[in-house]
Order: structure tokens, then C-alpha cells, then sequence
């Protein structure tokens, strides 16, 4: 009874999306005469098919798709690991009997809040502007000031930066398991002589295994995920570099209004995600540690 | 003696790492607030907060104000309100009744049920945003605060849910049972009971709503296409493209009175914050 608005929510909005977006896939749609055509897998064929030319080479169909693949497992592959590693490390930091670590967590749990604001794309705009702080910094050191989004190389960093100044909320999940650690396993290993680093890689890592993986997942959706910053900060990026597939989906569903073709390629990102959630989960039988 | 000032010199290295840590995060915030009092010529080349001395200014925040020719800020806010407001009530309400349900009652093909919100929580938005489009095209619900608000009444959101569950699982069951030997129905046991208890908990998916909510840009962006139905993130979004050319002081005034309530409400609330997250991250 108490699951009924559950039920008709998970129906509505999570199922029938699926499938409908399967079904819809399958079509190509006329926007102005607001009609749509059964095809098949055609839009399939477009986006990952290819022929040759007439010289012999190798020509995609929709190489947008490809360059969008590429720029997206760009900043999810260097943006995941940077961020897990930051807020692990933090965390490891913050994991003493310090004075303060309250105030330390909140305020590196601000950012995590604001994440997504336009006006924060607003600032970080600025802050890594031609004039901007950063810039500022670097000419300190001498180095000539970096068009940051504007630069093909330099834009993804940009977004991976602004992403791994949202660390805070990975970090207190990690600082949480980090405090669930017993302190007796680590004096028994200090009985047995054990140094701190080697505390480290015998007792603590292993123990936030479960947690690392929980964090893997969400970090890397979470970056699959990215739209407001490259839409914003970068404007697709110079030469694709930031033209996420997520933007490319929505470019083609609401402002080409072609939902068959813009529906294939999100089928196709579902799988992307699915296959890389799957190889985290395969590879984790070989590094998570269960206790007990 | 030795092995204290060891310590000494540990703490003292962690104290730094995190004092530098904590600035580098918090400078783009404070620049921001830092740059909408000064001149425009004052804010870049240089990597100060506080305007040069005797240089202040506060026109930009009147000017900011009026965010758009059409309106002012509070119009924007309000517009935020009417679609967050809801959002909040149906997510809180309905995310309760599910956890419950899910929680503490076993039905059949409950795994099953399991398993396809896991598949669905690896999802991202966008792909179930353009079928819903769809769908509320054909209902007539685009350009309304309604479609942005509709699934929150439906428990849609599954980590919300797992949330709640996960901290019910530390409420005995007994409570639950002596409530129904006195006579309490299940919704009644929920209100009378479980509420109470559950009310940290309540207050962290209300919170993390609000604050999703305020910072959504990619759902007004769809859903919404009329001027009179503008939000703030929307409103902003124009100023960034705006004023690109010249008026930066302005646009860090605006950017800073955008972010006011969502800062206020965090610093009021920050203790549900930290918790919810790290409960988020369970302990199995």
C-alpha cells in the first residue's frame, strides 16, 4: 500500500524512460512537421558505423560521436582518479585526534555545495581567466599566461580542476570509514613493529577497500554526468576537447529536436557507463577486502 | 621528551597541509566576494581580495540587483522558490513513505525491485530527461514549475531513499512493534514513531534537495522556455554571456547575491550536511 507513489514513480519516471527511449531510438523524427519515421537501427549505423573512401580510408559516418567519446573518457579517466586521490589523502590528514577538524571539514565540504551553480561556473570562468588568480600565480613563476578555456589541451584540466574542487563530500565518506578503523588493530601492528607506512598499505587500505569502491562508482558517474561546466565554462571547448557526450546529446534532442538520433547516442553513452561500472565491479574481487 | 615533540612537528605539518589546502578552496569564493566591491580595473592581473585601499565600491550590487532588463533578483528568486519549494515537500514526503515501506516490510519480488533501482541509480539525468520531455510534451506540462517538481512527489530518487533506509536500520524494530500492540496503524507508527527519529535524517534529503535544486541549471534549461518563467540559474547563465565584455564587478556582485542563500543555509545547517554524506557512504 505504503509503496503504491513508489511504484507508479519508478514505473513512470525510471522504466518506461528506458524503454521508451529504446523504442524512440529506432525512429527518425521530422521537427517541423512533428512526425517520426520507423528506421531500424539506422541511427545506430550512423553514429558508430563508418566506410571507405574512395582513396581507402577509414571515414566515421558521425565522428562528432567519436570526438565526444574521446573528450569524455578524457576528463571521467583523469578526473576520477585525481579527485579519489585528493579526498583520501585529505581525509588520511584529517583522520587524527586534531584540534579543528570540524572546522576543517566543513569548510572543505563548501565547494561540494556550490558544485554545480551557475555562479560558480561564473567565477571559475574568471579565475582561470586571461588576467585571472591562476595566471596571476604562474607569471609569479614566469610562465607565460595560459588560455585555460580556450586551449585545446588546457580546457579539459579546467573542468577536471573545478570537479576536484568538489572533493569534500567523497573525502567525509572516506574520513567515516577512515574512523571506523579500529585503533587496536593499529597497536597491535605497532606491537609487531610494523612502521606507519606499512600501516598504511596493510591496515588502512585494505579496510576502506568496501568505501574506495562505493566512491569509484559515484565519481565516475558523477564525471559521466558533467554538463553545467562545459556548457558553461568552456563552451563545448576549443576543437571538441570539452564537447562531452552528454552536450552532444542535448545539442541534438532540444535544439535539432532530433530525439530518434539523440537517443541512440544516449543508449549508446548508457552503455559506455554500463561496460566501465562493470569492469570496476569484475576487477574488485581482486582489490576490495571484505572483513569477515 | 623526544617522542612529544615528534608529535609536536606531526601536527604541526598536518595543521599547514590542511590550513593550505583549506585557503586554495576557499580563494575563488572570497576573490568573488573580494572582486564585487572593487573597480573593475582593481580585479584582474593581481591576486588580492580586498580592493586597493581607499578603492571600494558598491555600486555594483544595485546595479547587479536589476539582473536582467526585464527583472530584478528577487523575481528570479521567487521563480527558484516556486519549483524548489514543492521539490522539497514531495521529495521529503515521499522518500519517508518509501524508505518505510522498503525498509521495514518484506513483499514479493522485493530483489527484483532491488535490483532495477540499483541499475537506475547508474543512470545519469539527461537520459531520462529526454523522454520525459517527451512525454510532458504530450501532456502539455512543458514551461510549467510542475515539470520540474512532478517526480519529486514519487520517490524517484533512489539514493534519497537508500538514505533513509540506512539510518532506520539503527532504530530497533521493537519500537515499531510496540507501537502496533498499542493499537497504531502502520502510517500512524511511521508519523508517531518513526518521525521523531528519523528527524535528522528527514532534514539532510530536505536540505541536499533545496541545494540541488538551487544549483539545477540542466532541468530549467529544458523544461522551462518562457521569460516569465526564468529561474535564477537560468538569469544567470545570461549575465555570464552578457556581460563577458566589461561589467566583471557586476557580475561578481550577482554571482555573490546568487550564492547568499544557499551559503547562508549551509553554514546554518552544516552539522545535517556532514552527517547525511557520511551516512550516504554507509557502512556496508
Amino acid at each position: 500500500m505504503l509503496l503504491i507513489p513508489w511504484f507508479i514513480g519508478m514505473a513512470l519516471f525510471r522504466v518506461y524512460p528506458i524503454i521508451a527511449s529504446f523504442v524512440n531510438s529506432l525512429y527518425q523524427f521530422q521537427p517541423i512537421r512533428g512526425t517520426r519515421e520507423f528506421i531500424g537501427f539506422d541511427n545506430y549505423v550512423r553514429i558508430v558505423g563508418g566506410s571507405r573512401n574512395a582513396y581507402g580510408d577509414w571515414v566515421w559516418n558521425f565522428p562528432h560521436f567519436w570526438d565526444s567519446v574521446s573528450a569524455t573518457l578524457t576528463y571521467v579517466l583523469l578526473g576520477t582518479p585525481l579527485v579519489l586521490i585528493m579526498a583520501f589523502f585529505v581525509a588520511f590528514i584529517l583522520n587524527f585526534k586534531l584540534k579543528g577538524v570540524n572546522l576543517f571539514r566543513t569548510a572543505y565540504y563548501i565547494p561540494s555545495i556550490l558544485g554545480g551553480n551557475v555562479a560558480v561556473a561564473i567565477v571559475w570562468s574568471q579565475v582561470f581567466g586571461g588576467d585571472g588568480p591562476v595566471n596571476a600565480i604562474l607569471s609569479i613563476f614566469g610562465v607565460d599566461p595560459i588560455s585555460w578555456t580556450r586551449d585545446e589541451f588546457f580546457a579539459p584540466f579546467t573542468l577536471i580542476f573545478l570537479s576536484a574542487w568538489q572533493f569534500g563530500s567523497v573525502m567525509l565518506i572516506f574520513l567515516a570509514a577512515l574512523q571506523n578503523v579500529s585503533p587496536t588493530l593499529y597497536e597491535a601492528a605497532s606491537i609487531d613493529g610494523a612502521k606507519k607506512t606499512r600501516q598504511l598499505f596493510s591496515i588502512t587500505l585494505p579496510l576502506v577497500t568496501p568505501v574506495l569502491l562505493f566512491n569509484t562508482v559515484n565519481v565516475l558517474l558523477r564525471h559521466f554526468q558533467e554538463f553545467n561546466a562545459a556548457y558553461l565554462i568552456t563552451l563545448r571547448g576549443p576543437n571538441r576537447a570539452t564537447d562531452f557526450l552528454v552536450i552532444l546529446i542535448y545539442e541534438y534532442a532540444f535544439r535539432r529536436m532530433q530525439f530518434g538520433f539523440a537517443l541512440a547516442m544516449s543508449m549508446m553513452l548508457l552503455l559506455i557507463i554500463g561496460l566501465l561500472t562493470l569492469i570496476v565491479f569484475i576487477t574488485s574481487k581482486y582489490w576490495v577486502h571484505y572483513s569477515d | 621528551m623526544r617522542r612529544i615533540t615528534k608529535m609536536q612537528v606531526n601536527a604541526i605539518i598536518r595543521y599547514s597541509i590542511l590550513t593550505i589546502v583549506g585557503f586554495i578552496l576557499i580563494y575563488p569564493l572570497i576573490w568573488m566576494i573580494g572582486s564585487s566591491f572593487k573597480h573593475n580595473i582593481d580585479i584582474f592581473g593581481n591576486l588580492s581580495i580586498l580592493p586597493p585601499a581607499g578603492r571600494w565600491t558598491f555600486e555594483h550590487f544595485p546595479n547587479a540587483w536589476q539582473l536582467t532588463s526585464r527583472n530584478t533578483m528577487i523575481f528570479y528568486y521567487m521563480n527558484t522558490l516556486r519549483f524548489l519549494i514543492p521539490q522539497v515537500v514531495g521529495q521529503v514526503i515521499s522518500c519517508t513513505l518509501a524508505a518505510y515501506a522498503i525498509g521495514r516490510f518484506e513483499f514479493p519480488g522485493k530483489k527484483i525491485v532491488f535490483t532495477v533501482v540499483m541499475v537506475t541509480l547508474l543512470m545519469p539525468e539527461l537520459a531520462f530527461r529526454i523522454p520525459i520531455f517527451m512525454l510532458y510534451r504530450d501532456l502539455g506540462l512543458l514551461d510549467t514549475f510542475a515539470s520540474l517538481y512532478i517526480q519529486n512527489f514519487f520517490a524517484v530518487n533512489s539514493f534519497f531513499v537508500f538514505m533513509i533506509i540506512q539510518f532506520m536500520r539503527t532504530i530497533p524494530r521493537e519500537l515499531d512493534e510496540a507501537a502496533e500492540i498499542d493499537g497504531c496503524g502502520p502510517l500512524k507508527t511511521l508519523i508517531y514513531i518513526l518521525v521523531p527519529v528519523l528527524r535528522p535524517i528527514i532534514i539532510t534529503v530536505g536540505l541536499l534537495t533545496f541545494m540541488w535544486g538551487m544549483n539545477d541549471f540542466q532541468g530549467p534549461l529544458i523544461f522551462l522556455r518562457s521569460p516569465d518563467n526564468r529561474v535564477l540559474s537560468l538569469a544567470l547563465r545570461m549575465i555570464l554571456q552578457d556581460y563577458e565584455v566589461t561589467h566583471f564587478g557586476q557580475m561578481f556582485a550577482a554571482a555573490f547575491m546568487a550564492l547568499i542563500p544557499t551559503l547562508a543555509i549551509f553554514f546554518a545547517c552544516s552539522r545535517y550536511f556532514v552527517e547525511g554524506v557520511t551516512q550516504s557512504g554507509g557502512k556496508e
